[in-house]
């Protein structure tokens, strides 16, 4: 429900960075979306593409990693992607698993097209 | 080509203004509590409760975020506590920065406690930091048991589960236990109270985590 807040995050992000690499250019941005992030990534895509038009950062790509739901199995310790909540943990079978991840919202690199990075600031 | 990591949260900013929230917080021994739930659950009801059983010389404020609408400020006021109402006009979640504007001409050392009510809402406000010291869920019984299934990262945040209107079990098929369960499945270790805001059942179980908390010290960390 917040995506046009998270593309325009980072649509920002991007623009710091790209002031680092002034003979270069920032062509894709991938952002690493989890399962259970609250956050639809086709929304987010959508409205990083109506952001980025005029934005002087064109061409600029947006891929989205997605990362799965991560459990615990709680009889054997084993961490697991699960595909959904009573997912049966692939070591023991036991279905009893807490929920250890995959709400992840992050921004995960950058590629940049020539140009040595000016020093950080 | 190169390929250049960043590995940074996406809201970060917002991260960055929770932090120095906390950290007022913190410097002035402020308890702040982030209550998240989905609309209707009773989330202005309990504060309700919670600010009448205080001692009018308590030090306790509250902020309190809707789309629309001054009505859950003019209820929280009567109580005689200092309550700010956050309009954000459409936002479906509170962020740090609103938090921060809520708080201007409010002199925070004169505050212990400082209540947030965040937007009826279980998605959005889970990825905002507001520098508070824990997230509290709250889930009612007229709701589906399977709610921390469907919306695992808000109980999967939240240090304590309020299961409210429990006195209208006797007239909803909800499965306490099975709820129970199903939080239990996201979050282990959660607490979780039950209560009535009706019937006051329970209200006394909420107070007692709510000073448990104010016992402890204040972490200068975000707690998740």
């Amino acid at each position: 429900m917040h995506e046009m807040g998270i593309a325009s995050s980072v649509l920002d992000a991007v623009r710091a960075e790209a002031r680092r690499f002034p003979n270069g250019h920032v062509y894709k941005v991938v952002l690493r979306i989890g399962a259970l992030a609250g956050v639809d990534p086709d929304a987010v895509s959508f409205c990083f593409g109506a952001l980025v038009l005029g934005s002087g950062l064109e061409p600029l790509a947006l891929e989205i990693e997605y990362r799965s739901r991560q459990h615990v199995c709680a009889a054997c310790g084993r961490s697991f992607a699960a595909a959904n909540e009573d997912s049966a943990c692939p070591e023991c079978g036991s279905a009893d698993a807490v929920f250890s991840g995959g709400d992840e919202l992050e921004i995960a690199y950058l590629e940049v097209e020539d140009g040595a990075p000016a020093a950080r600031a | 080509m190169e390929r250049l990591p960043l590995e940074r949260k996406v809201l970060s900013e917002n991260d960055r203004i929770a932090a120095g929230l906390r950290e007022r917080f913190a410097e002035n021994d402020i308890l702040c509590l982030n209550l998240i739930s989905s609309p209707g659950s009773g989330k202005t009801s309990l504060l309700e409760r919670t600010l009448e059983s205080f001692d009018p010389s308590e030090r306790v404020a509250v902020l309190t975020g809707d789309i629309q609408t001054e009505n859950d400020a003019k209820r929280l006021a009567r109580s005689g506590f200092p309550v700010k109402q956050i309009t954000t006009g459409g936002t479906c979640h509170l962020d740090a920065r609103m938090i921060e504007k809520g708080l201007a001409g409010w002199n925070l050392e004169c505050i212990d406690l400082l209540l947030i009510e965040n937007v009826g809402n279980l998605v959005c406000p889970s990825s905002y930091d507001l520098g508070e010291a824990a997230k509290v869920v709250v889930f009612s019984v007229t709701e589906g048991e399977d709610k921390p299934l469907k919306y695992p990262s808000i109980f999967f945040k939240s240090q304590l589960m309020v299961l409210n209107k429990i006195d209208l079990l006797p007239y909803v098929p909800f499965d306490v236990e099975l709820a129970v369960r199903n939080a239990r499945q996201i979050h282990r270790d959660m607490e979780i109270v039950r209560t009535s805001c009706q019937t006051r059942e329970g209200l006394g179980d909420w107070l007692s985590w709510l000073a448990r908390q104010r016992k402890k010290p204040r972490a200068a960390a975000p707690v998740s």
